[in-house]
């Protein structure tokens, strides 16, 4: 897989949507592609996230740390991607992301990440965007839910 | 020391200085025969003088005359050749050569003897000077600055190597020379010669007064260079204080100072010499001018004749040469004698060791005493404020004991007292009965250790570092072979001629016993204890792998590693390691390899195939041509700059991301733009010939795995490799030894253990490979056994200057393990710990207390609670012991002890 696959699969990546072209390939560039084997932890719940990952091929589970035990929430396949909040904010990763088979991904690191923001405005301003909209849409559907409720 | 100089080069080199005299008389009867022979030529020779009556005369008559006591008596052993005229000329001109060149061979042979002599005694006195340097009493270094004592070592000492040679010599000639001229004077005319002789005792006594200031000055502009290099010495150790507190301005007005001082010292100095110099001319002319008016008058009045004062005055014209030389000397003798004062002074601080305290010890050390006891101990630096306060302490040599209070207490005084680092003032301290200043230094040394808080490791090896405290005397000879042991030899001879010892730095110093082992074969695995003891080893292994070794002078070693090489990729054939590295592999293109990597196929030997010396080797150019891979790396190059134009433009210059992913630096991207637009999407065959060398290089640093570029499909590699395989096939001879090639069954030795045992590139982007590879060569290692063998090599790790290439906590680690490497049987631990955070601090005492199990610690603890595991505990206050018993009975007690071990 060559650079400019990986930009469209970034492309895929809501935050990433609207950027331009050749910042995205900078990004991908810049990147670090890692492959996980079968049973390998991506990252794990609690722990502090530094890094977001773009899945580039094959399938991780997504998993929660439960009193019982883990316990498997979701599957993140090719052109899935995971922790992009923590290269926003520095929030503790929320689930554990585990290799179900041999998983490639590229890691953008916050450290980079922020280097280009910094460099590119305009970057900032498409997120700022894409995530506004995110709020709208949760707080439509919260109003719904209440109401919902309500009724 | 003796303070008068010529004291001291007589005590010296006295045999010497006669030899020189003898050789110096006796020159001067060739150097005679120099003069005379020429009359004889002249006057017998060409002029045939002693020829108007004879055709022969008789040569080289022997006959002893004795007609001053015997009337007539001359006994004749040899009647002579008679020769004629011609021969006579031949053979007496042959005689001058002969005298010349004998005076020549006196002259040089008197000149090597006199510099050999000085240089000799200036080797004497730099190690004298040296030898008291490691006799200071500690307190002095406080007070001396190290580039101070450095510059009167090397060079203000230097000048009296010159002046030894003809310190006694020279007065003894030129004064024989100028009474010579003065008896020659005298028998012309008495007067006249009193005349002279007052006047050249007024030069002699006005002249040396004239240059006195001189002198003073110039003793004035030594001290104040003494004072430049210390204080340049000072701006390097403290450069970061300086940048930091941004105060370089200020270090500049004081340097400035300092030269403007120097400047008007040597500004004076120019003006009094050309002072002394006007007014020696002055006096020097004063003679001849006396000799005129009073000779002349003389001549005038009949009482003396012409001719008279004619000889008189070329006589005269040979004294002011020596009398000046004479005074030259005398000024220079000043001038080296002051220099040697100054020097002298600053080495006799009061209190240095007596030379016998480091005598070189004749066996191994004995057992150190059983018991320190301390009367009534106070240190007090001025005298006013006392930082150790009447202490009374006995300390069983075997015991372990800790010592608690705050920060100001005097606890680490008390650790350094304990190691005799410092000196009381008062009060006494005895072992056994005996004086503990009295202890030799090598039986301090080896029973017993001091760490501190700060380690000073030498610009050495690891290794070097770790057993610098087991050499206190040769135990075993070097092993030269015939030729090079008579060198030695000789060298040895000279150094004791020169008051040296001979000692040589290249046998084998370790003491073997000391550190627990029986020889060379085990000593390693006393070091790897050492090392283990301190936490230090998987440091020390991580330096080894990084570590290169010379098969050649290793080959059992290197063997081992090709098996581990072996070993470690049968493993790697388990699938659970599959993806973790790509092999060196002839026939393969590897992908995890820069392109030229590739290319080289082996690690490069010095600079010529290095980075990118690559591109611009005249060989490498040759065989890309051949190959036709020049247009394929001009072809790549292009792509590459397309790409890094598309992604890096707009980005600002200092941007980091250009040092770490660029393949043109900023400076340069605005010009590799302007190249694409000229070429305005043209193919390669465009590119200005000028251009092309930067293009090439390009993709020369191109790694596929890594930047994924997509630059090399399968055709390309097979290219690659085409060009691989014609650069090893034409590598000329001469240039085999400039790359290593990788080769499975061959250990490389321009390539780092590691590299050797993984004898291949770590895939990009495996999540932790690192880790897992590390494990993985760690087992190979432990089953071949080879750990301790990796730690070897990286034993030999350079720390730099003052340990600066280890971080502080690795220096401090191996300080403690150079203690306890040593097995003392008293050990100071002097807030040793405090550089490491607060589990290892805890971790590293409970390690050393196992170390010492059975022997003697004294443990001045950073933090109260380290004195938990001690049963013995002294609690200090304002450099006294306010309290001192069993953690019971002291908690009993209440007071500071409780206060000192809530806060903790």
């Amino acid at each position: 897989m060559n650079l400019n696959e990986e930009v469209e699969i970034l492309k895929g990546v809501p935050i990433f949507a609207k950027m331009e072209q050749s910042k995205l390939k900078l990004m991908a560039f810049t990147g670090e592609r890692m492959t996980f084997g079968t049973g390998q932890e991506v990252c794990h719940q609690g722990d502090p996230g530094d890094a977001m990952y773009v899945i580039l091929g094959g399938v991780a589970d997504v998993l929660l740390e439960t009193p019982t035990g883990q316990m498997r929430v979701a599957e993140l396949k090719k052109n899935g991607f995971f922790g992009e909040t923590a290269i926003l904010c520095d929030a503790p990763r929320n689930a554990t992301i585990k290799a179900s088979e041999s998983l490639l991904t590229l890691k953008i690191s916050k450290d980079m990440f922020y280097r280009l923001v910094t460099e590119f405005p305009t970057m900032a301003i498409e997120m700022m965007r894409e995530l506004a909209h995110r709020v709208e849409d949760t707080n439509k559907k919260l109003q719904e839910a209440t109401a919902n409720k309500a009724a | 020391m003796q303070r008068n100089l010529f004291s001291y080069i007589w005590r010296h080199s006295r045999p010497e200085q006669l030899v020189i005299l003898g050789l110096v008389v006796l020159a001067q009867v060739f150097y005679f025969l120099s003069l005379t022979v020429p009359k004889s030529v002249i006057n017998n020779g060409i002029q045939g003088n002693a020829f108007k009556n004879t055709t022969t005369i008789p040569f080289l008559v022997w006959e002893l005359d004795l007609s001053a006591f015997l009337p007539g008596k001359v006994i004749r052993f040899f009647d002579g050749f008679q020769v004629d005229q011609l021969t006579y000329l031949v053979v007496m001109s042959f005689v001058f050569l002969g005298a010349v060149i004998v005076n020549g061979q006196f002259k040089k042979s008197i000149n090597t003897q006199k510099g050999r002599m000085g240089e000799r005694m200036l080797r004497r006195l730099r190690y004298e000077l040296y030898d008291r340097i490691l006799r200071f009493p500690p307190a002095h270094f406080r007070k001396v600055k190290q580039a101070e004592l450095a510059t009167m070592v090397k060079d203000e000492v230097e000048p009296l190597g010159g002046f030894i040679g003809d310190a006694f010599v020279a007065p003894m000639f030129l004064g024989g020379q100028a009474l010579t001229a003065i008896i020659f004077i005298m028998m012309q005319n008495v007067t006249l010669s009193i005349v002279v002789i007052v006047l050249l005792g007024v030069q002699m006594a006005i002249i040396p007064r004239l240059r006195r200031p001189v002198l003073i000055l110039g003793r004035e502009r030594q001290l104040s260079a003494r004072l430049l290099a210390g204080r340049i010495a000072e701006t390097a150790d403290g450069v970061n204080e300086i940048h930091v507190h941004g105060s370089s301005n200020y270090e500049r007005a004081d340097i400035s100072e300092r030269l403007g001082h120097i400047f008007r010292i040597r500004f004076d100095l120019y003006n009094k010499k050309f002072i002394a110099k006007f007014w020696n001319n002055l006096l020097s002319q004063a003679t001849p001018f006396a000799i005129y008016l009073l000779g002349g008058y003389f001549a005038i009045t009949g009482k003396m004749d012409v001719g008279a004062v004619v000889g008189v005055l070329l006589a005269y014209k040979d004294l002011p040469s020596p009398i000046k030389e004479l005074i030259d000397w005398d000024q220079q003798r000043q001038d080296v004698q002051i220099k040697y004062e100054q020097v002298i002074d600053q080495f006799q601080p009061e209190g240095m060791m007596p030379s016998e305290l480091q005598a070189l010890p004749e066996g191994p050390p004995p057992p150190f005493g059983r018991e320190l006891a301390l009367s009534g101990v106070t240190v007090s630096e001025d005298g006013s404020v006392k930082q150790l306060d009447s202490i009374t302490l006995t300390v069983p040599t075997n015991a372990k004991l800790a010592v608690i209070g705050a920060g100001s207490s005097g606890k680490d005084i008390l650790g350094q007292v304990l190691a005799r680092l410092v000196l009381p003032s008062a009060g006494s301290i005895r072992i056994d009965g005996q004086d503990y200043f009295q202890l030799p230094e090598y039986v301090l040394g080896a029973r017993s250790a001091y760490i501190g808080q700060e380690t000073y490791l030498f610009p050495l090896s690891v290794r070097e570092n770790l057993l610098f405290g087991l050499k206190h005397r040769p135990v075993a000879p070097a092993k030269y072979d015939a030729a090079t042991q008579i060198v030695r030899e000789a060298f040895w001879r000279e150094s004791e001629r020169a008051g040296n010892p001979a000692l040589d730095p290249n046998a084998d110093w370790i003491d073997y016993e000391l550190a627990g082992a029986s020889g060379p074969a085990d000593l390693l695995a006393c070091m790897v204890h050492a090392l283990k003891q301190v936490e230090f080893d998987e440091d020390i292994y991580s330096l080894g792998l990084r570590g290169a070794i010379d098969a050649t002078k290793r080959p059992d070693l290197a063997e081992k590693i090709l098996e581990a090489r072996h070993a470690l990729h049968g493993r790697l054939q388990d699938p659970a390691y599959a993806g973790l590295i790509e092999p060196f592999n002839a026939d393969q293109y590897n992908k995890n390899l820069s392109v030229a990597e590739n290319l080289l196929f082996g690690t490069p030997v010095g600079k010529e195939f290095d980075g990118d010396n690559l591109a611009a080797d005249p060989y490498v150019r040759s065989v890309l041509k051949e190959t036709g891979l020049d247009q394929d790396l001009l072809r790549m190059g292009l792509s590459i700059a397309e790409t890094m134009v598309e992604l890096f433009s707009g980005l600002s210059p200092d941007n980091p991301l250009f040092e770490q992913y660029s393949f043109i630096s900023a400076d340069e991207l605005p010009n590799v733009r302007l190249l694409l637009q000229r070429l305005g999407g043209k193919g390669v065959e465009a590119v200005p010939e000028a251009d092309r060398p930067r293009l090439t290089t390009l993709p020369l640093r191109y790694v596929e795995a890594r930047h994924r570029l997509g630059l090399i499909d399968t055709a390309m590699q097979d290219r690659l490799l085409a060009a691989r395989r014609a650069f090893a096939a034409g590598l000329p001879a001469e240039r085999h030894s400039a790359v290593e090639f990788y080769d499975f069954q061959r250990y490389n030795s321009a390539a780092t253990l590691q590299d050797n045992i993984l004898f291949g590139r770590l895939i990009y982007g495996q999540a932790q490979a690192d880790t897992r590879v590390g494990t993985l060569v760690a087992e190979v290692l432990a089953e071949l056994s080879l750990r301790d063998s990796v730690i070897d090599v990286g034993l030999e790790y350079n720390v730099g200057v003052a340990g600066k290439r280890l971080p502080a906590t690795q220096r401090q680690k191996l300080g403690i393990a150079r203690a306890l490497i040593k097995r003392p049987q008293f050990l100071v631990v002097n807030e040793a710990v405090a550089v490491f955070d607060g589990r290892t601090q805890d971790r590293m005492r409970d390690n050393i207390l196992a170390a010492a199990e059975g022997r003697g610690v004294v443990w001045i603890a950073n933090r109260p609670s380290q004195a938990e595991p001690f049963d013995d505990i002294v609690v200090m206050q304002a450099g006294r012991i306010v309290a001192h018993g069993a953690p019971a009975e002291l908690a009993a007690k209440g007071g500071l002890y409780t206060e000192l071990m809530a806060s903790a």
